[in-house]
């Protein structure tokens, strides 16, 4: 491994990290689409920034562009108040509308400009290491390096300062106005640092990475855990993966990192979609099934509860009357045996004194609306489970 | 080429009738199209949706390895359709959101289609070029054969749509009355998703996957203010739309190194900015106007109440009173009380004001009608 | 006329049953929210729901009606499937449930209660038209009939809506909070028109939540809350002891006032 290549990763982990952190609020916050706005509508910002400084990495450029973003959250804002459109539609019309005019202008002064629409879309991290930062003579690394580094700096400093109530205005907006933190302030606050970061991330990675980075880490990491500080940490920890490993597959298949690390993003996400333990699709279907015997033996007992007369205690009745096919009937029946949940005499099937415990338990919990109690009790009474 | 040479070649020049006839039924059928998306509330699917097809052009071509569009639409249409469904798959089976799932799919699949494209750029069968005409459409790449299936399937789906109107506006309106009436609402909502999604994959030649959902929503956000009708919705959503894909492609033509969807996103997006300000019933201007017109209402009518409480305690209601006392009064300025007078209700003599026999009788009514709202 | 007149004063137990629910088990991502219900509502009945939030009475509707699919259970519409029987029935959603910026006017919303009886592709044609402008004048909404529905007041909505179930000529009649976020005006004009419906024979289900007005609007009540608690007469099982059954602790109603 090479110096640039060294650097590469570095300032590819040092994005994937500063994207990490606002991506995981705007996920928790339902906001993941401003994120796509922002890094579309930034382009006209950057363009126009760049006419002033003549300098893509200037500050004052980067100020510039977030300032951009954060006027297409505003002016996103703006067209839901006046209630013309739903809010969705009010996200696909402005950012197209402004990434339009970014593009045009770009086409427009494309002798002026050394900004092409690729980079905009990948950016261009393999050249990154040869536009470098020399103080009085001496290379202190590469300009990229230092403008993250600093971005990163500052949001995790932000992060510190604020996380109880970014915390609490993320979870309950009304608790924490009242308790006197403005949640405007916190949003837009948020707002801002989404679209520095952006900006930031974007001459090195291109807008579409930026939008992999804030949204993938934080949607794998929530499927994962939902206490704040483990999913912050998870989605720093799938970032920076992605970044390195994105980097040594484009280095393999000589293709675009960017590509490349927004594919170990997808990648990734798709084997925690597939088998995360408790939220994976796996084991959602494998629990759903398990639920769908354990209500329908909820049912069953219920009704055994419910009804004393024989008839509609009879063996066959469970399959005609309750309206079940033949194999989940048995299926059922087999499960509270199993359970000593009922006995079956004659055909006809009354419940155990612990099936009419389980039973009694149960509809109070879901009266009162504690179903979650229902889980634990299973726990206690059932020794084979659906 | 400027922008008139343009429109007296579009009928003689067959290229350019060819792009221009090609934009002109994109525009209509994305408009129309779009018109059920945004109601849906699924303006934003077609982002994920158009962003979702790249993968399926790169892995098409590097299977068959022709640049031939409808071999490359069919792998956009297949990945168009895997994204669609992952989406639901995401949002159905586990708790992230659908905003969550629509930003996922769409970066996820772009990247990767991206990490394709660069990868075919490499290889050594130099045939690859023109395939990054699907970021941002190039209109000026269509060729009759190209038109013709835009039309087909435009034709096909004003058909499905004349036949299904009834079901299509009743499953947008109320789903679940739809089901309880005894309409398959599920069959209704695939056929509604894959027009948008076919929609979508078509457009891509010309505007490109980055902002073909704009072509998509623009149009039908434009027409929505314009009328209270469902079917003239649709109808006003195909002819911005048109319109757009013309104006767009004129000018993008006329340019050079332009794309022509970013110049027909521009178009859109003004048709949409002069509905939201000039629309008669639902445009910003007409609202502050009747807003402000309403306030003067209100200040004339609460000058007139006020004169009517002070005049009834006389028993000639037009007994004179000095404008000195409505100074005290907040609604008061010289200007409503010109426009009392105007009206006829207030005759002013020199410092004095009196109520007319009418001006009294509308006060005595507005209070009626005021008693009568609060009941 | 005459026939549902005689059909009135059939006492309750010789009716025939209009709806019929057994075992009926409806689980929202497998946890249940109602439970084992029988329930049987006879012909000619108008009838109240009533419960706490999160009860299920809105899920019990839908139920019936096959937009929830349920775990458990059958429903009969007088002695039949839904499915064959869906002629006989008509609809009403809660308000909310319904975007009122479509674009759509007041009577094209009434209208859509014929496309049921026309079925797929046929269209309105002025039979339909004709009906639908007799139920918007029922509801008295005539001189609305082409106002955009999203600058209808919450009343005025709920009457189109009552129009839409109206035009369906339905025999049995289901409501989701028909009172709710209406004025009162609106809410006597409703009552008054399911008191007529009663008259002329037909069943009226209605979710409701102002326990206040049961006695005065219904004759026959169910009390649910995820199990059924009962159902009968207002007169009969309208008391404290119900309403604290379904309510919780010593839940009191003073009828009187």
């Amino acid at each position: 491994m090479n110096n640039a290549q060294i650097e590469i990763q570095l300032i590819a982990s040092l994005v994937a990290i500063a994207c990490a952190i606002p991506g995981t609020f705007l996920v928790l916050r339902k906001m993941a689409m401003i994120s796509d706005a922002i890094s579309h509508s930034i382009l006209p910002g950057l363009v126009v920034g760049f006419f002033i400084t003549q300098d893509l990495n200037s500050p004052l450029l980067i100020l510039l562009a977030a300032l951009t973003g954060v006027i297409t959250v505003v002016l996103v804002e703006r067209i839901q108040k006046t209630g013309l459109v739903k809010e969705d539609t009010a996200i696909g019309l402005v950012f197209p509308a402004l990434f339009s005019i970014g593009v045009i202008l770009i086409a427009k002064n494309a002798n002026d400009i050394h900004l092409d629409v690729d980079a905009v879309l990948l950016g261009e991290l393999a050249f990154a290491p040869f536009d470098r930062i020399f103080i009085s003579g001496i290379d202190v690394g590469p300009k990229s390096l230092w403008i993250i580094g600093i971005i990163l700096s500052i949001t995790i400093g932000l992060l510190f300062a604020f996380f109880k109530e970014l915390k609490i205005s993320t979870f309950d907006a009304g608790l924490a106005a009242s308790l006197g933190f403005s949640p405007a302030l916190i949003h837009y606050g948020l707002m801002t640092v989404a679209s520095v970061t952006t900006v930031g991330a974007f001459d090195a990675v291109g807008a579409i990475l930026v939008v992999a980075l804030m949204i993938a880490p934080a949607a794998s990491a929530y499927l994962l855990t939902t206490d704040l500080k483990k999913m912050l940490g998870l989605a720093v920890i799938f970032g920076v993966f992605s970044a390195i490993s994105g980097y040594w597959l484009a280095h393999w298949l000589d293709a675009s990192i960017a590509g490349s690390i927004t594919t170990m993003l997808g990648l990734l996400f798709l084997v925690i979609y597939l088998f995360a333990p408790s939220k994976g699709l796996i084991a959602v279907m494998y629990r759903e099934k398990q639920q769908r015997t354990e209500v329908s033996l909820l049912t069953f007992l219920l009704h055994l509860k419910n009804h004393t007369e024989t008839r509609e205690r009879h063996v066959n009745h469970l399959q005609e009357h309750i309206n079940w096919q033949k194999v989940r009937a048995k299926t059922v029946l087999d499960l509270a045996l199993k359970n000593n949940m009922i006995l079956i005499d004659k055909n006809i099937v009354s419940l155990t004194q612990k099936g009419d415990e389980f039973t009694s338990k149960a509809i109070d919990y879901i009266i009162t609306n504690e179903d979650a109690q229902i889980e634990d009790m299973k726990d206690d009474f059932f020794l084979f489970r659906g | 080429m400027d922008i008139q040479e343009y429109f007296s070649l579009v009928f003689s020049d067959y290229t350019l009738r060819t792009i221009t006839l090609g934009t002109a039924i994109l525009g209509a059928v994305t408009g129309m199209l779009g018109s059920f998306a945004v109601l849906r509330k699924q303006s934003l699917l077609g982002d994920a949706i158009s962003h979702a097809a790249l993968p399926g052009i790169a892995i098409a071509f590097l299977i068959t390895g022709s640049k031939d569009t409808n071999t490359l639409l069919i792998g956009a249409l297949i990945s168009g359709l895997i994204g669609t469904f992952w989406i639901r798959g995401i949002v159905t089976k586990t708790h992230l959101k659908s905003d969550t799932a629509l930003g996922l799919i769409l970066s996820l699949f772009f990247g990767f289609g991206m990490l394709l494209l660069t990868f075919i750029q490499k290889q050594p069968n130099a045939n690859q070029a023109g395939l990054d005409k699907y970021l941002f459409g190039q209109a000026a790449t269509l060729v009759e054969k190209d038109v013709w299936l835009m039309a087909i399937i435009t034709g096909l789906c004003l058909f499905v749509l004349l036949f299904f109107w009834k079901e299509f506006k009743l499953f947008l309106f109320d789903a679940d009355y739809a089901k309880t009436l005894g309409f398959n609402t599920n069959f209704i909502d695939i056929l509604i998703t894959s027009f948008i999604v076919l929609a979508i994959v078509l457009g891509l030649q010309t505007v490109g996957v980055v902002l073909m959902s704009a072509m998509l929503l623009a149009p039908a956000a434009a027409a929505r203010q314009w009328t209270n009708s469902l079917s003239k919705m649709v109808f006003l959503a195909a002819i911005f739309g048109a319109f757009s894909g013309v104006f767009g492609t004129a000018i993008s033509a006329s340019q050079n190194n332009l794309s022509t969807g970013p110049v027909i996103v521009i178009v859109a997006s003004v048709f949409v900015v002069i509905s939201f300000i000039f629309s008669p019933s639902r445009g910003l201007l007409f609202r502050q106007i009747r807003f402000i017109a309403n306030r003067r209402d209100l200040e004339q009518q609460k000058t007139l109440a006020f004169m009517y409480h002070i005049a009834e305690t006389h028993d000639n209601i037009s007994h004179p009173h000095t404008i000195k006392i409505l100074n005290n009064f907040q609604g008061y300025t010289r200007k409503t009380l010109q426009k009392l007078v105007d009206k006829g209700y207030v005759t002013l003599d020199g410092t004095m004001w009196s109520l007319t026999e009418k001006g009294f009788e509308t006060a005595a009514n507005l209070y009626n009608q005021q008693a009568l709202k609060d009941e | 006329m005459s026939e549902i007149k005689i059909q009135e004063k059939t006492p309750v137990s010789e009716r025939k049953m209009a709806v019929q629910v057994d075992d009926l088990t409806v689980a929202y991502n497998y946890k249940p929210v109602l439970w084992d219900i029988d329930l049987e509502i006879p012909e000619g009945v108008l009838m109240a729901i009533v419960g706490p939030n999160g009860a299920g009475k809105s899920t019990l509707i839908k139920a019936i009606l096959g937009i929830l699919k349920p775990i458990a259970g059958s429903v009969t519409i007088y002695g039949k499937p839904y499915d064959e029987q869906r002629k006989l029935v008509a609809y009403v959603p809660q308000k909310g449930s319904v975007d009122w910026d479509f674009p759509t006017t007041a009577l094209d919303v009434v209208m859509m209660g014929t496309y049921g009886s026309l079925g797929w592709i046929k269209r309105p044609g002025l039979k339909e038209k004709k009906s639908s402008l007799e139920a918007l004048e029922k509801v008295g909404m005539l001189a609305f009939k082409n106002r955009q529905i999203s600058q209808l007041s919450g009343g005025q909505q709920q009457r189109i809506f009552l129009a839409r179930a109206l035009v369906q000529d339905a025999s049995i009649y289901f409501m989701d909070e028909p009172f709710q976020g209406v004025d009162a005006t609106t809410e006597i004009a409703i009552i008054n028109i399911l008191k007529e419906l009663r008259k002329a024979g037909k069943t009226v289900i209605v979710v409701h939540h102002d326990l206040q007005t049961v006695p005065e609007y219904f004759d026959w009540v169910t009390f649910l809350n995820v199990k059924k608690i009962a159902t009968g007469p207002v007169k009969d099982i309208f008391n404290d002891d119900n309403l604290t059954k379904t309510y919780g602790i010593n839940y009191k109603v003073s009828i009187q006032e």
